[in-house]
């Protein structure tokens, strides 16, 4: 420790033993824990520290995390019912390296293409839902992606439910060609069905969010809201340096440059999710109205 | 037979007709309407109010330009947000007075700068494809020449869509294509053989519904022929009683995927 007491606040321990962790245990006693690295600040902490916080760093920063891993944060226990399943990307356009790619990813990553969709209950809350996977193909939008998502908002729309919709994507998936295109479209109809049923669709976005996807459904919600960080855009980052041979502005496309610029309405930290969503359905939740202790009742 | 790449290359060529072209050859007494009443008026998409054949009908298109320095002020085609409000405004214009959309698309893709993201690029197409999924107007959208991702569908979701021969349509350009699959665009040529850009691709896929034949694009006959389908195909679509409906399943029909058994389970 710094010899300063009062600079304390400003130290960061270097390892465990600083952090008066697990200091008297002799090493052989206890099994190693895996570490993991904030890439933002370059901390090391035991996994399961970053697990309590939901992969999130106390430095602020968001780590990607799988679908599943999502729905175990947000879902009530027991509380997600998969829809859906087995619908996988066909190869209409004969892509190169596109059925071997899929196929090796449906086995590396156990899920059938880059979104899961199904009926949940988040804090006793009753919502469809959907959350994108980044490790399938970044998340890209194909006719599986498309017809899965424009599945979900039909069924919502039958059973008069809202959506709750985690957005993960780099677009329109390229290797379905026009098809991939044409989801955007049967996307967005989709959902302007849903709300025009006067139901409630809630979309938040996370690292990353763009091109084809920021262009139809992902921006499309009534209520918009962003992970801390991520980054939400129609052009790449880079393709816009290329095209401009600008440097881009700090924080550029970072959910605190949309909130700025007026294009979401609110960034919550993933710990905070699950609670700002419950509220949100409960709120659109038809003729609630919360029982008050103020009043003149005894 | 000409290549796909072949098409690509046609379809840029500066000297084919732009949007412009097609709107004074083809209606009568068309009245420009400028800006999306929020920010500015992109010279990228000119719009406005014409008659065709008679009929009032708004017309809404992507412009190029010819010169340089016409491509200058158009943006080389390229909408920002501002170009696809506008479009979205004019719509929403036609659907009060219960005139037909007609579009004509032309752009390699939708604006790519700093400005373009900070006044919500992607906000703004989605907000398009959205509202025109369920427009109560006919809205055909004829592609002639470059149909360019997102920033094309924004002008064509649509009852009806036509392409020259030569006009192309495409997720992505096959130069970002080559340079993302081989990290060398300069195999754009084979790229685009992957791609199903051309109008056959198109309307192979169920995407356009017909093909236009451009053997004497820009004549006074081509831009009367234009005028005498678009007329028709109005009279068809001015029938249909359940416009929205119709032009929702044509939308949510695309898509080819495989469905395990187990999928049907709710
Ligand atoms: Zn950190």
């Amino acid at each position: 420790m710094p010899d300063i007491p009062f600079l304390n606040f400003l130290y960061k321990p270097r390892n465990e033993l600083e952090k008066g962790g697990r200091a008297f245990v002799p090493a052989q006693d206890i099994e190693k824990e895996p570490e993991e690295t904030c890439p933002n600040c370059h901390r090391s902490f035991p996994k399961s520290t970053f697990e309590k916080q939901l992969f999130t760093c106390s430095c602020g920063h968001h780590m990607r995390i799988s679908a599943r891993q999502r729905i175990g944060f947000i879902a009530d226990r027991d509380g997600f019912h998969e829809m859906f399943r087995g619908i996988t990307s066909a190869d209409p356009l004969s892509f190169p390296g596109y059925g071997k790619k899929t196929e090796t990813l449906r086995l590396s990553t156990g899920e059938d293409d880059a979104v899961i969709c199904g009926r949940a209950v988040i804090s006793g809350e009753e919502c469809a839902m959907f959350v994108m996977e980044p490790s399938f193909l970044m998340g890209s939008m194909g006719s599986a992606v498309g017809e899965k998502i424009t599945r979900l908002f039909e069924y919502a729309l039958n059973e008069r439910l809202p959506v709750v919709g985690f957005a993960v994507s780099g677009g329109a998936r390229m290797q379905e060609g026009l098809l991939s295109l044409m989801q955007m479209a049967k996307t967005s109809a989709a959902v302007k069905r849903h709300s025009d049923a006067g139901l409630m669709y809630l979309s938040i976005l996370t690292d990353p969010t763009m091109g084809g996807v920021t262009a139809s459904f992902a921006m499309e919600g009534d209520i918009i809201i962003a992970e801390p960080g991520a980054l939400i855009g129609f052009a790449g980052p880079r393709v816009i340096e290329q095209t401009t041979r600008k440097t881009l502005p700090e924080g550029f496309q970072k959910a605190e440059f949309l909130l700025e610029h007026g294009f979401i309405d609110a960034i919550v930290p993933r710990t905070e999710q699950k609670e700002t969503i419950a509220s949100l359905i409960s709120m659109h939740r038809p003729g609630n109205t919360e029982d008050t202790d103020d009043g003149d009742s005894v | 037979m000409a290549t796909a790449y072949d098409r690509v290359r046609a379809a840029r060529q500066s000297s084919r007709p732009t949007s412009y072209d097609y709107i004074t050859g083809i209606f009568d007494g068309f009245i420009e309407l400028h800006g999306d009443r929020r920010f500015a008026d992109d010279h990228a998409v000119i719009g406005g109010i014409g008659r065709l054949a008679g009929r009032p009908v708004t017309v809404i298109g992507i412009e190029k330009g010819h010169t340089a320095k016409e491509r200058v002020y158009r943006s080389f085609g390229q909408p920002g947000p501002e170009g696809y409000r506008k479009s979205l405004r004019l719509m929403r214009q036609a659907e009060k007075f219960g005139r037909p959309v007609i579009c004509f698309i032309d752009t390699s893709g939708a604006f790519c700068g700093v400005g373009a993201e900070e006044r919500g690029q992607g906000q703004a197409i989605a907000e398009s494809l959205y509202e025109m999924s369920s427009l109560d107007v006919p809205i055909i959208s004829v592609f002639i020449g470059e149909g360019g991702s997102g920033g094309a569908l924004a002008l064509a979701v649509a009852d009806r869509v036509w392409m020259l021969e030569n006009a192309v349509y495409s997720v992505i350009s096959p130069e970002g294509c080559a340079s993302i699959l081989w990290k060398d665009a300069s195999r754009a040529e084979q790229a685009a053989d992957h791609l199903m850009l051309t109008a056959d691709d198109a309307l192979n896929l169920g995407v356009a519904d017909r093909i236009i034949d451009e053997s004497d694009i820009g004549s006074e006959d081509f831009f009367e022929r234009i005028r005498n389908d678009l007329s028709h195909e109005l009279d068809v679509l001015s029938a249909d009683g359940s416009l929205a409906e119709n032009r929702y399943r044509r939308f949510r029909a695309f898509g080819t995927y495989r469905e395990r058994e187990d999928a049907a389970e709710q």
